[in-house]
């Protein structure tokens, strides 16, 4: 005896379809909908100069740091910014093992930054003051802390949006750096 | 009491919504400010993102209004203005999505699906109108069967 007959396939139609749109939202919920892909990604970054943070000696930062340097570590960051304080040793180890690291310091009084640099050590080998957070906008930012990886060319390679996890560093962000500078 | 009434009701009807724009930001020139609120409404906020940057109380979001408006004061086109933020936060800025290639499916998708859906239905309702007839119909071996059964039946 045959189980289904042809037209009888019609009815399991249903049954599919909904397989189908299920296996979607389950794949939905596992989907990252804070994390906006950046158009900058594999672009030259923006033109910028910041000027430092006064009563420091960081220099400042601008486009050309970024270039001809190595593969550089570009974190947003913020005194105000819990998130930042929890990433922060996680930046403290990448620097000590000899990651380069640059600060875009946004939208922070300068007293309160060099306050938190002298509590939680300071990572970075130059720091920008972007008081209007302008430049970060120039760079897609929207919200802190975020970070970039900027090859030698000083092309924009890739960002990783919120605090930098211990695992984010050990998948991503070191195996992509090692990459990059071969 | 119907002073009170009154007053409470030209209260209400004085009283708009809250505006996020602060007064701040809104441009000298009317026709300017008009384009940049109709722009922004149209512009999402990347912090509150189902809010435009009209709508939304966020830094980030008067940033970008402010933004908007230094853009088309500067003599800058709608599309320029916008070209500006999509160059840096992406499509996703935008809280209608362009029609191209990639959004193709979230376009016509949903009226491909109805397209096939009364299709369907079409292909089987014609389907069953002509197995109607068939069905009416009976064989001869069948007609001899019924007549037996119903001569069976009339026997006990």
């Amino acid at each position: 005896m045959k189980l289904l007959r042809r037209y009888q396939l019609v009815f399991l139609l249903p049954v599919i379809a909904f397989a189908i749109l299920a296996a979607a939202f389950g794949v939905g919920l596992y989907l990252r909908p804070d994390v906006i892909p950046s158009p900058l990604i594999d672009q030259e970054t923006p033109a910028f100069a910041l000027k430092p943070i006064p009563g420091r000696d960081d220099a400042g930062l601008s486009a050309a740091d970024l270039k001809g340097q190595g593969v550089t570590l570009v974190n947003v960051f913020a005194s105000w910014c819990v998130p930042c304080r929890a990433e922060h040793p996680l930046l403290m180890q990448l620097a000590k093992q000899g990651v380069r690291i640059v600060g875009i310091n946004y939208k922070d009084k300068p007293e309160d930054v060099t306050a938190w640099l002298a509590e939680l050590g300071n990572p970075f080998a130059k720091i920008g003051r972007d008081d209007t957070g302008r430049t970060a906008i120039d760079w897609g930012v929207y919200g802190v802390p975020e970070s970039f990886l900027v090859d030698n060319e000083g092309r924009i390679r890739h960002k990783h949006v919120g605090p930098l996890m211990d695992h984010d560093i050990q998948t991503t962000i070191l195996p992509m750096m090692r990459k990059l500078q071969k | 009491m119907t002073r009170l009434f009154a007053a409470l009701a030209l209260l209400i009807a004085l009283s708009g919504p809250a505006l996020a724009i602060q007064p701040d930001e809104v441009l000298a020139d009317p026709a300017l400010e008009a384009r940049a609120r109709d722009l922004s409404k149209g512009l999402r906020c990347l912090v509150c993102q189902n809010q435009s940057i009209d709508d939304s109380d966020a830094d980030l979001a008067r940033d970008l209004r402010i933004i908007l408006r230094e853009r088309l004061s500067a003599g800058d086109s709608d599309t320029q203005a916008i070209a500006y933020l999509t160059a840096r936060y992406g499509d996703f800025v935008l809280l209608k999505p362009p029609i191209k290639p990639v959004t193709w499916a979230l376009w016509f998708g949903p009226a491909a699906l109805l397209l096939l859906g009364a299709g369907g239905i079409v292909i089987g309702l014609r389907r069953r109108k002509a197995s109607d007839g068939a069905l009416d119909a009976l064989s001869d071996p069948e007609r001899a069967r019924l007549a037996a059964i119903l001569k069976d039946r009339d026997q006990e």
